[in-house]
């Protein structure tokens, strides 16, 4: 018994490979749409589990740090460590800016000279630390130093300009970023809260100015109350929450309602936290991506549909011939649908290989998860069934005369 | 021929399927979950690490001097301005001394005056003192001329009475001329006291040192103790470092630094705790010392930020790693330590590092294990790995 569907393919194997080739093409873009989709919610978890923390607290009546502005002072974190079920709490602060390359000759080799970064300023050894470096070393020094994430692009050693002062790159991280995708630059907490709040020099001496014109400030018969007002207006305590983590086997939940009802602070489990950023703060922009994906998706499937319907009737004549020589009808259905599938999963294969290769050059990052290839294989072999369907239907009804006349 | 043809495409078609399949395994062992995660290991090595201090400070002067007057007054000239070097004793600037002069003018005529009344009294007492002798000569005269009876009792007494009233007025004119003394010497004080107030209102150097600031011009008025002129001694310059409380172990007077100036970003300059603060700042958290240069440089300015390093003794042998493979499982400080092909976490106790990222490890892990340093990911028991050379980057 030979195989008429493989007889088939082999006689236009050209236009068969072809036709599989363009249609995993298509199959590729969708699971990479797919992909695009998983990976801005991905960047929203990734947030979460680089912080390292089960408890978020943050100014109360916001939902901060990320999805709000959120300012609290940086010595409530002593009061956080004093709660029972409280292991480790650490302050951080979150600003996204664009940090720039320090050195001039390094812009001139590296195209441009700043990147959009978020800038997450963190005590060394505490919560908020990057869990793992894929190059370099842990910041040792409390000031002046920062680890990269790899998409910013900035290499070890190298000089970065954050605000006023220069920062040497001593470690770079892997998918640490922003729920926008940006991705961070680790630096000492000190120098981010200063970073964070310090004003432009020019700004500084106007303020300076603007203060010693106060006659209210500047009195004539109090001679140092003028500096120590301009002193109090220089510096900056605040940060932009706590993260705690708890005590193994204590509910975070037991600890964030002291929180909330004692501190006076707002105060996030795991759980809120990933509801406020999935569903708050990226819902749009997922819902925009989600409508592409579903509308491609159907635009697919109709292609694949009308790829097979055609190729079908492409052969009529030969089915035809078949029919005229008595073939049976279950062996003609047999060869569409064999061959229906087997296009099938040639797209899928080239697909789900094309998505692999391209998702890497995507500028914000691209999750292919296997349960969405899955997904995506059972949808091809039923949409080429389906599809099969209607060419069998065809191909059943024609009649056999065709093969020599009509 | 025809089924050669056949044959041909057949094997064509066969050998891209396949293709394509292995394509895909590869595909699908390279990324997703199946795929091992890249690491960069590093072999456990014996050694010793010099551990060190960091922290940022200011250029201040050790002693900073403010000249200012020690009553309320108005500004009659400054001498000197910002930048000028000054000796000890220099004239700085002058407060207006409004009436001074004038009332030491007038004590002047006063203590003239009782210099005159002095004389005066003298006078006076030189004249009770020649009555004196003379009633005193005539007194005998009388009382022998009395014995013999030549005169009258009556007459001899009179004589006495004289002799006794010239010696109450030498008395009396003696007190004066004390009395006129010490009203010349109170005079005399007062005025002295006088000219130092009119010389306090001269500001004077108390030290050779250079005018930093000039904060009144000659005119305005200044309260007692407001600063007119601040100097400083520039010998006595120093960084004030702090260090973050939680890094700052070890930290003792006398521990060599390393001092770079913001200016001079290129050069260390060689210095020495001076002095470690006994109180530390419990807001910030941070520690304060003072480091001193073995060697000010020119042109130091005060208020400069500069970075220090502090070097420690090199500490004893111990097992080193990088930092970076210093992982957190839960609660517990630890390794991923590979052993024969399979991945184990070990709990490690760390002790101190240094600045370039090595860290003691004091128990937990022998010397020669083999450790995961970087990792594309975070690492679980039974992740797959695969060790590579190097994961991003040019190492520093």
């Amino acid at each position: 018994m030979i195989s008429l569907a493989g007889r088939d393919i082999l006689h236009s194997w050209g236009k068969f490979v072809l036709t599989g080739i363009g249609l995993g093409l298509l199959i590729g873009v969708t699971l990479t749409m797919a992909g695009v989709y998983r990976g801005m919610v991905d960047d929203a978890r990734a947030l979460l589990d680089n912080s390292g923390a089960d408890l978020w607290v943050v100014q109360q009546d916001t939902q901060g740090p990320y999805a709000e502005s959120s300012s609290l002072r940086d010595d409530a974190v002593r009061s956080v460590l004093g709660l029972p079920g409280v292991a480790r709490a650490a302050n951080v602060t979150y600003l996204t800016m664009q940090v720039r390359r320090a050195s001039a000759h390094a812009a001139a080799a590296g195209g441009s000279d700043d990147v959009r970064a978020m800038v997450v300023g963190f005590e060394p050894g505490q919560p908020g630390e990057p869990g793992y470096l894929v190059a370099g070393r842990h910041i040792t020094r409390s000031h002046y130093e920062a680890v990269a994430d790899v998409r910013t692009g900035f290499a070890l050693g190298e000089r970065i300009r954050i605000r006023r002062h220069d920062y040497t790159v001593v470690g770079l991280t892997r998918r640490m970023v922003s729920s926008g995708g940006d991705p961070m630059v680790f630096i000492p907490l000190k120098d981010a809260q200063e970073a964070q709040f310090l004003k432009d020099n020019e700004a500084i001496v106007n303020e300076r100015a603007r203060t010693a014109a106060n006659p209210s400030l500047n009195r004539p018969g109090v001679p140092g109350l003028l500096e120590a007002i301009q002193a109090s207006q220089a510096n900056n305590r605040n940060v932009n929450a706590i993260l705690v983590q708890v005590q193994p086997g204590t509910d975070a939940e037991r600890v964030a309602e002291p929180v909330r009802r004692w501190k006076h602070l707002e105060a996030f489990t795991r759980e809120q936290m990933e509801e406020i950023l999935v569903a708050k703060l990226i819902a749009t922009s997922a819902r925009q991506i989600g409508m592409f994906l579903v509308i491609l998706a159907i635009v697919s499937a109709a292609i694949v549909a009308f790829i097979i319907y055609t190729m079908t009737l492409g052969k009529i004549r030969e089915i035809a011939v078949l029919k005229l020589i008595g073939t049976r009808n279950r062996t003609i259905a047999g060869m569409i649908l064999q061959q229906a599938l087997g296009l099938g999963l040639i797209g899928f294969v080239v697909g789900k290989v094309a998505a692999t290769i391209w998702a890497p050059i995507f500028p914000k990052y691209v999750l292919l998860e296997s349960g969405d290839a899955v997904r995506g294989l059972v949808a091809v072999v039923l949409i080429c069934a389906l599809a099969s369907t209607l060419a069998i239907r065809v191909a059943l009804k024609v009649d056999p005369a065709a093969a020599i006349g009509g | 021929m025809k089924l050669s043809s056949v044959a041909l495409r057949r094997v064509v078609l066969v050998s891209l399927g396949a293709l394509l399949v292995m394509a895909l395994v590869y595909v699908v062992m390279r990324s997703g979950p199946l795929a091992p995660t890249r690491v960069t290991v590093v072999q456990a090595t014996e050694g010793r690490l010099t551990p060190a201090l960091f922290g940022i400070g200011t250029v201040e002067a050790r002693r900073s001097y403010l000249i200012g007057p020690t009553v309320a007054g108005r500004v009659r000239a400054v001498a000197v301005d910002v930048g000028d070097t000054v000796k000890a004793g220099q004239l700085l600037a002058e407060m207006d001394p409004v009436d001074l002069d004038e009332r030491v003018a007038a004590l002047d005529a006063s203590v003239a005056r009782a210099g005159s009344a002095v004389a005066a009294a003298e006078a006076q007492r030189h004249d009770a003192q020649a009555r004196k002798e003379l009633a005193a000569v005539n007194a005998r005269r009388y009382v022998e001329l009395g014995q013999q009876n030549f005169i009258s009792a009556g007459a001899v007494e009179a004589r006495l009475q004289e002799q006794a009233s010239a010696d109450a007025v030498v008395t009396a004119a003696t007190a004066n001329l004390a009395a006129a003394r010490l009203d010349q010497q109170r005079l005399a004080a007062e005025r002295g006291g006088l000219r130092r107030q009119r010389a306090n209102v001269r500001l004077l150097a108390p030290a050779d040192g250079v005018v930093t600031s000039r904060d009144a011009e000659p005119g305005s008025t200044v309260v007692a103790g407001q600063a007119a002129l601040r100097l400083i001694e520039p010998s006595s310059l120093w960084v004030k470092v702090r260090l973050d409380q939680a890094r700052s172990a070890g930290l003792a007077a006398g521990l060599p630094a390393q001092v770079v100036l913001r200016s001079n970003p290129g050069q260390a300059l060689a210095g020495k705790v001076a002095r470690v603060e006994a109180v530390s700042d419990s807001v910030t958290e941070e520690r304060v010392a003072q480091v001193g240069f073995d060697q000010a440089p020119a042109g130091l300015s005060v208020g400069e930020l500069a970075e220090v390093t502090l070097s420690l003794p090199a500490t004893a042998s111990a097992v080193l790693l990088p930092n970076a493979a210093i992982k957190r499982l839960q609660a517990q400080v630890g390794v991923w330590v590979i052993d024969d092909g399979t991945l184990r976490f070990a709990p490690v106790r760390i002790g101190q590092a240094s600045l370039d990222g090595q860290v003691q490890i004091l128990e937990g892990l022998k010397a020669g294990t083999t450790v995961i340093v970087h990792s594309e990911k975070d690492l679980g028991t039974h992740s797959r790995i695969t060790v590579v050379g190097s994961l991003a980057g040019r190492q520093p």
